[in-house]
């Protein structure tokens, strides 16, 4: 189970990468616990195993439209597919690597895995319950989910 | 007046848009891009054909990841500048990196600027 500290980690993990790489702030809603099934997910998830110290995922996921004004943001010209997966893996990964600073090297994170789903539920692969974390950016929604053991 | 000597950047990154974004950002005007491998094993095979002078690393990488890549690296060219570029963000991880021969460190997610100084600064005794 994630403490307060541990869930403002990630919190600033996506709202550094949104400032650092879309140059657009994300605004972060009330993150809340999922206590009854799977967390749904948008068309794109990006998912990083945590092993270690701590078990369990941490994913991003995100409607295609979003990913592709991120690409644009970044002024990536390619916005293929390939290059949507590319992007939600790379986001995931990125967030996950930087709540190295606060949980440490034994907090180990896999290379991502992409799953894209038109009207997907995430399973965790632990028993811990997930803790959502919603961003907003511009006119679209995309969430933090952060399942941890 | 001394010529400005070129030199090869080979940038390895499991992500294409990473890939992509250092080698559409960097400004360095003695930097020319001969590869780009997704991988440590495609790294090692591209770094023995193309003998590049500065390599951009990531480190979770599958097939072989970058902190082995830099040591293998380093073994067979001892005088290659290595950045890391990595969002793995422990002290740690960059102590190590160091350790096996990388010269830089720069955590992801970075800016056009921050890559620039950090190729910059590599560069400075080469």
């Amino acid at each position: 189970m994630l403490n307060e500290g541990e869930i403002r980690t990630f919190i600033q993990g996506a709202v550094h990468y949104f400032e650092v790489s879309a140059r657009q702030p994300v605004a972060v809603g009330s993150p809340y616990l999922i206590t009854d099934g799977p967390p749904s997910v948008h068309e794109y998830t990006g998912v990083i195993g945590i092993s270690g110290k701590r078990k369990g995922a941490v994913c991003f996921t995100a409607p295609r439209s979003m990913l592709m004004v991120l690409l644009m943001r970044m002024n990536e010209t390619d916005t293929s597919e390939d290059n949507m997966k590319d992007l939600i893996g790379e986001v995931a990964n990125t967030i996950s690597g930087n709540a190295r600073r606060d949980f440490g090297r034994d907090f180990v994170i896999s290379v991502p895995t992409v799953v894209a789903s038109d009207n997907g539920k995430f399973t965790p692969p632990v028993g811990a319950r997930p803790f959502i974390i919603p961003l907003n950016w511009r006119s679209h929604s995309a969430k933090l989910i952060v399942c941890l053991e | 007046m001394n010529a400005v000597v070129p030199l090869k950047l080979m940038i390895v990154d499991d992500s294409n848009i990473i890939r992509r974004r250092i080698e559409r950002s960097q400004q360095i005007d003695r930097l020319r891009v001969v590869g780009a491998a997704a991988n440590g094993r495609e790294a090692i095979e591209l770094f023995e054909r193309t003998n590049p002078d500065v390599v951009t690393m990531d480190l979770t990488m599958p097939e072989m990841d970058g902190i082995e890549c830099v040591e293998r690296l380093v073994a067979i060219k001892p005088a290659v500048l290595i950045l890391v570029v990595s969002a793995l963000a422990d002290k740690a991880t960059a102590v190590e990196a160091i350790a096996k021969g990388a010269n830089g460190f720069l955590c992801k997610p970075f800016t056009d600027r921050q890559l620039n100084d950090a190729l910059a600064e590599l560069l400075q005794d080469a």
